[in-house]
Order: C-alpha cells, then structure tokens, then sequence
C-alpha cells in the first residue's frame, strides 16, 4: 500500500494503516544519522572528486578550474600513469601474499598451540599500532641502511643475490630504494589487518572436526588442507580485503623505503594533488584506482565463494 | 577389579575366537589421569571380533575417555591396546582401522551431506565413491539430503550422517558414542534394530557406549557396565540382570530390592543368610560374599505377594509383616511399594494376569521369593549406587 503515494487512504483502513506508517517512520528516524553521514563524509567528496576529475586539464591554482566534462583525462590519466598502477596492483599483491604466509602461521599459532600465552601475543600483534605509522615506517630505513647489518646479513646468506635475480632490488649490494623494501614496508606495515581477521576465524574452528578429520584418515596436513582452511576462508577473504585494499593506495612505503623507480599510484595521486595542484589528472587516476579495486573485490570474493563458506 | 578378566574370558560364546589370528581389540591396564583427575582406572576389557559390545555407564564415568583412547585422540597415561596382535596403543588416529561416530556428530560444516559420508573413503584415495555414498544414504534414509549442509539438519539427522560417515569405511572396530542420543523415541527404536542389522550384516566390531540400559540390553551380546573409570562387571546381558555382583550393577541395570542381612555362611551349594528374623538362601553362584554383613538382593518382578495369612502361589523364602504403601498400575503389570517391619520400602511388580484383584493400598501383605532368584552382595558397597535420581 505504500507504492500508492499520493492516493488517499480508504477511510475505513484508517486507523490499521497508521500504525504500521508509525514503525516504518522510526526506521527512517534510526538510519538518519548514518544516513548524513555517509552523505556529509561519502557522497559530496565523491561527487567532488569525480567532478574534479572532469575538470579543464589546463586549469591550475592559479588560473582556477574550469569543469568542461572533459572524459579524456581519464585516457590520458591511465596512459600516463599505467606504469604506476599496475606497480600498485602488483607491490600490493605481493604484499598481501606475503601478509598471508607469514599472518596465517602467526594466527594459527595464537588460536591453536599459545595456550596461556594467547592474550599476551594478540596484544603484541597490534602492539605497533601505539606509536605512529610514519615513524615505524621510518625506522625501517634504518633498518635496511646500506651499511647496516640486515644488509650484511642478506648479503652473507646470498639473499642479496637472489633478491636481484627475480627483480625485487636493483643490485647486489643494497636493500633500501629497492622494490623489496617497499614490498616489505607494505607487509610489515599491513601485517595485524590480516592476522586479526585470521585470528578470529582460526579461533572458531572447532577442534573436534580436525580430530574427526584425523579419525577419518587424514594425516594432519590433510586435515588442514580439508578442514582447518576452508573453514578458516572467512577470515583469508577478510585479512586479504583489508591488507589488499590500503596497499593498493599507499604511498608512505614507496615514499620512505623506494626510489623514483618503484612509485605506486598513490604516490603519484598525492603530488598531483598537493604539488603539481593537477586536479583533473588526479581525481581520474584516483577513480580509475577506485574502479580497480572494486572490480578486483567483486571478482575475488565471487570466486572464492562466500556461500561456501558455511 | 579380578572379576573383570574372569568376564572378559568368557563372552558370550557364539563369538569367542581363539587369539590365534583373530582381531580382538583388547584394553590392558588402560588409564587415563588428567591433572586433578583419574577418568579411567587400569581397564582391562577384551572385546571380541565381530562383537556388538556395549560400554554403559552413567554421564562422567569415563565413558568417552575410553573411547578417545581406542580412536588414538587421546594417548592414555599407562597400559596397552591391541587389535588382534597388533599393539596400537600410540599409533596415530588416522593410521587406525578405527572410525568413531561422535557424540557431538562433529559434522564438517562447510561439505554437503554427500562429501561428508565420501570423506573417509577419499582420503584413503579411494576414487569412485559415488555408488557407495548413495548406498550409504539410502540405510540411513537421507538420499534425499545428500546435498545439504550439516546445519540445515535436525539433531536427529545429524546423527544418522555422523553414523553413515562412520559406517561407510567399514573400519574393523567402529566406537559409537552414544550414538543414538538425539533421537526421539521412535526413531530410536528403529535406529537401534537398525544398528543391530547393520553390525550382523556386515560383522565389524562395534563399542557401542551409551548410559540407557535398555538399550545396551536390547542391542549388545556384551555390556560392560562402568562407573568412575572402573570397570564393575562384563557378560551377556540377561546375565549381568539375573546375577548382578555389584549393588551399582543391581540398581543401574533395572531395579532391586536390597536387604540387610547377617551371612549365616555355606550350606552346600547354597550360603544362608539371616535376614530380619528369616533365614534365606542363595545359590552360591550367586552369592558373591562369604561371610559378615550382605545385602540380600530380589529382583521386584521375581517378589511374589499376596495378602496376609493367604497362600502364596509357588513359595521360596517368606517375609510377613508388610503392607502396601503406593499401588501403581501399568498396563502389563502393577507396581507395589511395601512397607516391611523394619521400614524399609521394597518393590514388588506383579504381572496383571487377572488371577487376583489389585490389592489396595494398607493391606497388610506377605511376601515371598525363590531362593535361586536372590542373590547376595557384599554389605561393604552403598545399597544406593546406580540408582539414577533424575
Ligand atoms: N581434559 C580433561 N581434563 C580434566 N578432566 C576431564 C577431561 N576430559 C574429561 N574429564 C573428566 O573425566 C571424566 C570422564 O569423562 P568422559 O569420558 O567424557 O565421561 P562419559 O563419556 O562417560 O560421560 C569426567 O568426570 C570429566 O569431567
Ligand atoms: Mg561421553
């Protein structure tokens, strides 16, 4: 009866109808808040970034800017700037890959084998999130320094070497500036957003259906690869959404720990914006990056099946 | 406990086999201590192949624990298994001829009713299971499930995969725990039969652990009744009825009457003891303490009653004095509550044949039992354990 807006009531349904419209009204009244909002702090700096984006790509600050609709800045934008993205896409990939190596046998090990120690490693797990992300990923400048040990120790176990083989750094000797280090920079720093999710998926898988697997003649490594990870899936689609996501659009690690050759998008978005003041160039890259992202989700959880997962 | 191995040594004929080759799963000594805890006290239990075998015991007597062992899930503190020659005692779960149906069904939530029965068959690389998942399915009646998941089932159907998931690897000794909890009554019957067929059939070894009664009786050649980590007594199931030796057994496997008495001491092939002014006998199988204080123990349907000074139909021992305190009429018989002299309530269940009228309640009665129907434990056990108060 509500699609009939407009329409008088009949007089006789007066006095059913106005309760249900009642209880409706109060389910306005509670998303209101979330509501504004979303539309204060989502929808206007959206709709001005896509505006900017459409801007005259010969307006400066200034000139001031002019809207034109001009759609090529986003050709221009990802013909220029390609380079840069799919270095995003891929250092972020790599990242979060590594994230999930490293975070899944750290979350596995808290929710299965800590005992007593649990809480004292999940404390230990955002521990680095009481000083600031800057200075952490500014530590690891120093960390990775050219005459530092870490170098030493990578150079004497050959890692160095095999470092450059595959292209992560550029020569034998030196870490820093390197594509490694922003890798690393990204996976050090994204680390706790997967390992949280994976936590708390681990934690709920209940122990007695690995026992049953293992009644039912899988070795322990088979029980894991048919029980433990499928039902840990929730917690893989979560930590790697939350790791993929920022890294895909952060700039710090390039900024800090790489060098001219290993700029990420974000890198390029921010001096767009903040020194080169080209607004039009930058909304369209950040759309495009916007774009990516969103289709990457969609694809990844379709196929990784959220009905599966229990 | 010495009466354990003398029961283990005898099972319930048809299926006793000779340790030469046979497959026996056979518990020495096994106990299991936890921190603060001893589940299970040095166990020694053989269970013959082939046999239906049923572990009862009330909640917490190590029931569960006992099975974990078997399965390999948990490692027992001290003492061996065996099957056949082969000791298994620390060899891993998922190398063990041994499946488990779960007392929580610990279902794999994530796969379909189907991928569940197949997992056990596709972890042993067996490929075409199909054929064999669909048989199974259909003896538990869920072909048509097969394609939902575990929580998209009733408790009832749970367990009946549970049972399927088991069942379809055909393991040498399949451990049921309490497998049949969740059912209602009627299901429940027929799972029972149901299970019963299945272990003819197909001749594995099953231990079936439960706390009813009823069922271990209908179901088991062997019941093994257990309580706090021990093992009180073995046999056949008629047999730990008619001739229980613990007051624990007397009361958990059906119900008896328990009376004081002084052991008089052997006459023959019977021991006498004096019971409140009477003397009785017991044969002396039957009569498991020779001397000292004894509880006489009477079965309520072997008490024969009948009100004062009239003859009493085919006599033993006679106890006069009672009266009725509670008359309650169950269909196929009536269950008498008598109040003797020396105060204590005994149980009298009398099948309505239609030969006398219900006597009602303040009769005064007399009452009689033969002798190779008592039997004779010794006084130093609570007459009250075993008896369920829920
Ligand atoms: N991990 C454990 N730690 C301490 N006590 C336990 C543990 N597991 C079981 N128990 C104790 O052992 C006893 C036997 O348990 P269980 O074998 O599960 O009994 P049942 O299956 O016969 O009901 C119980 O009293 C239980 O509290
Ligand atoms: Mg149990």
């Amino acid at each position: 009866m509500t699609s009939t807006a407009g329409v008088p009531p009949v007089s006789t349904d007066d006095t059913t109808a106005a309760k249900p419209r009642g209880r409706k009204l109060t389910g306005y009244w509670l998303i209101l808040p979330g509501a504004v909002w979303l539309l204060l702090f989502f929808v206007i700096p959206f709709y001005s970034l896509v505006a900017s984006s459409l801007f005259d790509p010969k307006g400066s600050v200034l000139t001031g800017y002019e809207m034109t609709w001009h759609v090529g800045n986003y050709v221009d934008a990802f013909n220029q700037y390609k380079g840069q993205l799919g270095r995003s896409l891929l250092y972020a990939g790599l990242a979060t890959l590594t994230c999930l190596v490293v975070g899944y046998v750290l979350a596995y090990a808290i929710a299965f084998k800590a005992g007593r120690w649990k809480n004292l490693m999940l404390v230990l797990v955002i521990a680095p999130f009481f000083t600031s992300f800057l200075l952490r990923t500014l530590s690891w400048k120093l960390i990775l320094a050219d005459d530092g040990w870490v170098v030493g120790v990578a150079q004497a176990i050959h890692l160095t070497d095999v470092l450059n083989i595959i292209g992560l750094t550029t020569t034998d000797d030196r870490l820093l500036a390197t594509p490694f280090a922003v890798i690393a920079g990204l996976t050090y720093n994204f680390l706790p957003f997967m390992v949280l999710p994976l936590y708390a998926s681990l934690e709920k898988v209940d122990i007695r259906l690995i026992e049953a697997a293992g009644d039912l003649y899988a070795s322990p490594m088979r029980g894991f690869f048919k029980v433990t990870f499928p039902l840990s899936l929730p917690g893989v689609v979560a930590g790697t959404l939350l790791t993929f996501i920022p890294a895909a659009g952060d700039y710090v690690n390039a900024q800090l720990l790489g060098s001219t050759n290993t700029k990420m998008i974000g890198n390029s978005i921010q001096s767009l914006f903040t020194t080169q003041g080209d607004y039009a160039t930058a909304g369209a890259l950040s759309v495009i990056l916007m774009v990516i992202i969103v289709a990457a989700v969609m694809a990844y959880v379709r196929t990784a099946g959220t009905e599966e997962l229990v | 406990m010495s009466q354990v191995h003398e029961g283990a040594a005898a099972p319930s004929g048809a299926h006793a086999r000779g340790a030469d080759g046979s497959r026996d799963l056979r518990l020495t000594g096994l106990t299991k201590e936890y921190a603060t805890f001893t589940a299970v006290k040095s166990l020694d239990l053989v269970v013959p192949q082939g046999e239906f075998f049923a572990l009862l015991g009330p909640s917490g007597c190590g029931k569960t624990t006992t099975l974990r062992m078997v399965a390999g899930l948990d490692t027992p503190t001290s003492g061996t298994i065996h099957l056949g020659d082969t000791e298994i005692t620390f060899e891993k779960p998922y190398r063990r001829p041994v499946n488990t149906v779960f007392q929580n069904y610990a279902l794999f939530p994530h796969l379909n009713i189907a991928k569940n029965v197949a997992f056990g068959l596709e972890r042993r690389g067996i490929k075409n299971t199909r054929q064999q998942v669909a048989d199974m399915l259909e003896l538990v009646e869920l072909t048509s499930q097969a394609h939902k998941k575990p929580t998209q089932m009733s408790g009832g159907q749970q367990q009946r995969v549970a049972l399927a998931r088991a069942l379809i690897n055909k393991p040498e000794v399949l451990l049921l725990d309490e497998p049949l909890g969740a059912l209602d009554l009627k299901l429940r019957r027929g799972m029972q039969l149901e299970l019963k067929r299945i272990q003819t059939e197909v001749g594995l070894t099953f231990v079936h652990v439960t706390h009813d009664q009823e069922e271990a009786m209908t179901m088991a050649d062997t019941i093994a009744v257990m309580n706090q980590g021990v093992i009180e007594q073995m046999g056949a199931p008629s047999e730990l009825y008619e001739n229980p030796r613990t007051t624990f057994v007397a009361n958990f496997l059906g119900q008896s009457n328990l009376i004081a008495g002084e052991i008089e001491g052997r006459d023959g092939d019977h021991v006498k003891v004096r019971v409140q002014g009477a003397v009785a006998s017991v044969p002396g199988d039957r009569a498991h303490s020779d001397s000292g204080k004894g509880w006489l123990g009477i079965r309520p349907e072997k008490v024969l009653i009948a009100e004062a000074g009239t003859p009493i139909d085919a006599p033993g021992d006679v106890i006069t004095g009672g009266y009725v305190t509670d008359v309650s009429f169950v269909g196929v018989s009536t269950q008498y509550s008598v109040m003797m002299p020396w105060g204590q309530e005994l149980t009298v269940f009398e099948q309505n044949t239609g030969a006398r009228s219900m006597l009602p309640v303040g009769t005064k009665v007399d009452i009689s039992w033969r002798p190779e129907f008592a039997f004779l434990l010794d006084a130093s056990q609570d007459a009250k354990a075993g008896i369920e108060d829920d």
